[in-house]
């Protein structure tokens, strides 16, 4: 199926499109985002496909983050951040006229680097978004459905309504996940989603992801070379091009994950 | 042995005395202005307790005052009054408060928030005085006394109060918490509605009560506004009422030595409310900080 055939070996969970089956949902055109007059990210053409799990890869500083921000127009909150180019998600720039971002955001949802729960109960942080997008109808069974999609529901079930606090590091990060997929979005954004979290649940994340790729676009930041091994179909290296004013990232290879 | 020892002599010369001295000397000068401030309030509670404590008694509380020539009487129409006068400002002040901290954090652009900010502190370094007067021209000039101007007043001091003390809690509230509720779509509103407001409710109770406890002592912003002797208890805030600190002042004025003893005893009861309010807002604050930082 595959074109590059030794990756077949390194993917175990396999199920990857062929390149030419491939339908990009993002196409990133010459984007550049700078942060008051210094370019943080520079000049990148990136196509992320569906139902794939791509990730983006590289030293700190490299911009990564901030192109994984731009995907979803997160990084309009900064107000200093400015984006040049273009990000065609399905064909429409996300930056362009008569785009609201509040409804990107619904599409293209987010995990963050530090687990982020809200002070809420472990029911109410995933019911919170649906019910705020209006997503009210059957709220009990789909809050359990996005907890069994994070494997999380098994180890909460009797323990709803606690606080969010209560779980662990690794089961907060998951509680964060089902909350992203509890709203039903087309793209899951996950920003360095296991760097607070121990080994092993490091490894539950992981093996989500493989799951979650039947449902979801995935996009994941990682500094870790052997996570984006495991995890990534796609995988895009960003590098730090130094300059007068500092320094960049830059794109430098996309590719199937060696 | 005996040379090293006399080079590296760790006794103190004469210089290191000296410093030791006015270490000394400036610690002490430091202590004892601290304890300065302790001495002063507890010397006015405990005045005001020995002096006040002895008229209080279910008279005071439930009558108002005696009519001329006649003794006993109470002062139930000016805790009454200080009571609906301090709610109904609370009721103003709050909610705009609340929301001016709002826009000051979560929506206005970085210089906009600086400048409200400054506004923000004139407001509250203004003269109660001031205020007053303001209230008296804009409201009372031609209408008369009513106990809802005064709380217009008082609803003016606690604005600034209640606003800063929400800024500064909800600049606790977590950045990561605000993008966690926009990423999944939510509007600013629905962010500050659904999860900052929340996170963040104990510290503007907090802010609340300390300028519920401001308001109830001041005394300027009513002179003007509802001082007109209001005899009988009302709770109609159309009528003039009089207020503690107002009636403290009358009292004390009073030619009648029971009329200061009743004096004391009202100082005695704001001044309670106040230590109250203060120490129930000192431990919201302890708290919602801990459920803040987990």
């Amino acid at each position: 199926m595959r074109t590059v055939a030794p990756i077949e070996i390194a993917q175990p969970h396999e199920a990857s499109l062929s390149a030419s089956d491939r339908e990009a949902v993002f196409e990133t055109r010459g984007l550049t985002v700078s942060y008051g007059k210094v370019p943080a990210v520079s000049n990148v053409d990136l196509s992320i496909y569906r139902n794939l799990v791509t990730a983006i890869i590289g030293p700190s500083g490299c911009g990564k983050s901030t192109f994984l921000r731009s995907l979803n127009r997160m990084n309009d909150l900064v107000p200093s951040a400015k984006v040049e180019g273009e990000v065609l998600y399905h064909g429409q720039n996300i930056y362009g006229d008569g785009v609201d971002p509040v409804e990107v955001r619904r599409r293209i949802g987010m995990v963050f680097q530090k687990p982020n729960p809200f002070p809420k109960s472990i029911y109410d942080n995933v019911a919170w978004g649906l019910r705020v997008l209006g997503m009210k109808d059957d709220l009990d069974s789909r809050v359990e459905r996005a907890l069994t999609q994070a494997a999380l529901w098994d180890e909460v079930k009797d323990r709803l309504k606690k606080g969010a606090f209560g779980l662990s590091g690794g089961q907060q990060q998951r509680l964060c996940l089902a909350r992203a997929i509890a709203v039903e979005p087309d793209v899951v954004l996950l920003d360095e989603p296991a760097s607070a979290l121990d080994p092993i649940a490091t490894s539950k994340i992981e093996d989500l992801m493989h799951e979650l790729k039947n449902d979801y676009t995935l996009v994941i930041v990682t500094h870790n070379m052997q996570q984006a091994a495991r995890v990534a179909d796609l995988t895009a290296f960003f590098t730090l091009e130094r300059t007068e004013q500092g320094g960049h990232g830059v794109l430098v290879e996309y590719d199937e994950t060696p | 042995m005996t040379t090293d020892a006399a080079r590296f002599t760790l006794a103190p010369s004469r210089r290191t005395k000296r410093r030791k001295l006015v270490n000394v000397a400036m610690q002490g000068l430091a202590t004892l202005a601290a304890l300065s401030a302790v001495a002063v309030l507890a010397l006015v509670i405990v005045s005001v307790a020995q002096r006040g404590a002895a008229a209080l008694n279910l008279d005071f509380f439930t009558k108002t005052a005696a009519t001329f020539g006649e003794s006993g009487g109470g002062v139930a129409n000016a805790l009454v009054g200080s009571l609906v006068l301090v709610t109904l400002a609370t009721a103003l002040a709050l909610p705009i408060g609340v929301l001016i901290a709002l826009y000051v954090s979560e929506f206005a652009p970085p210089r906009v928030a600086d400048l409200a900010q400054l506004v923000l502190d004139v407001l509250n370094g203004l003269p109660s005085i001031i205020i007053g007067v303001f209230v008296y021209g804009l409201l009372v000039v031609g209408s008369g006394q009513a106990a809802w101007k005064g709380s217009f007043a008082l609803a003016i001091i606690m604005l600034p109060l209640v606003a800063r003390a929400t800024q500064e809690v909800l600049a606790l509230v977590p950045p990561t918490l605000r993008e966690g509720a926009l990423a999944l779509g939510a509007s600013r509103w629905r962010t500050v509605l659904g999860v900052v407001l929340p996170t963040s409710v104990g510290g503007i109770l907090t802010g609340t009560v300390l300028a519920v406890a401001r308001a109830a002592g001041e005394t300027a912003p009513l002179l003007f506004t509802t001082s007109i002797v209001a005899n009988t208890v009302t709770w109609d805030p159309r009528q003039p009422m009089l207020s503690i600190p107002l009636s403290i002042f009358q009292l004390s004025e009073s030619p009648d030595p029971a009329d200061h003893a009743r004096a004391w005893a009202l100082a005695l009861v704001l001044l309670s409310f106040i230590l109250v309010a203060s120490l129930t807002a000192r431990t919201l604050l302890a708290r919602s900080r801990r459920k803040l930082e987990r």
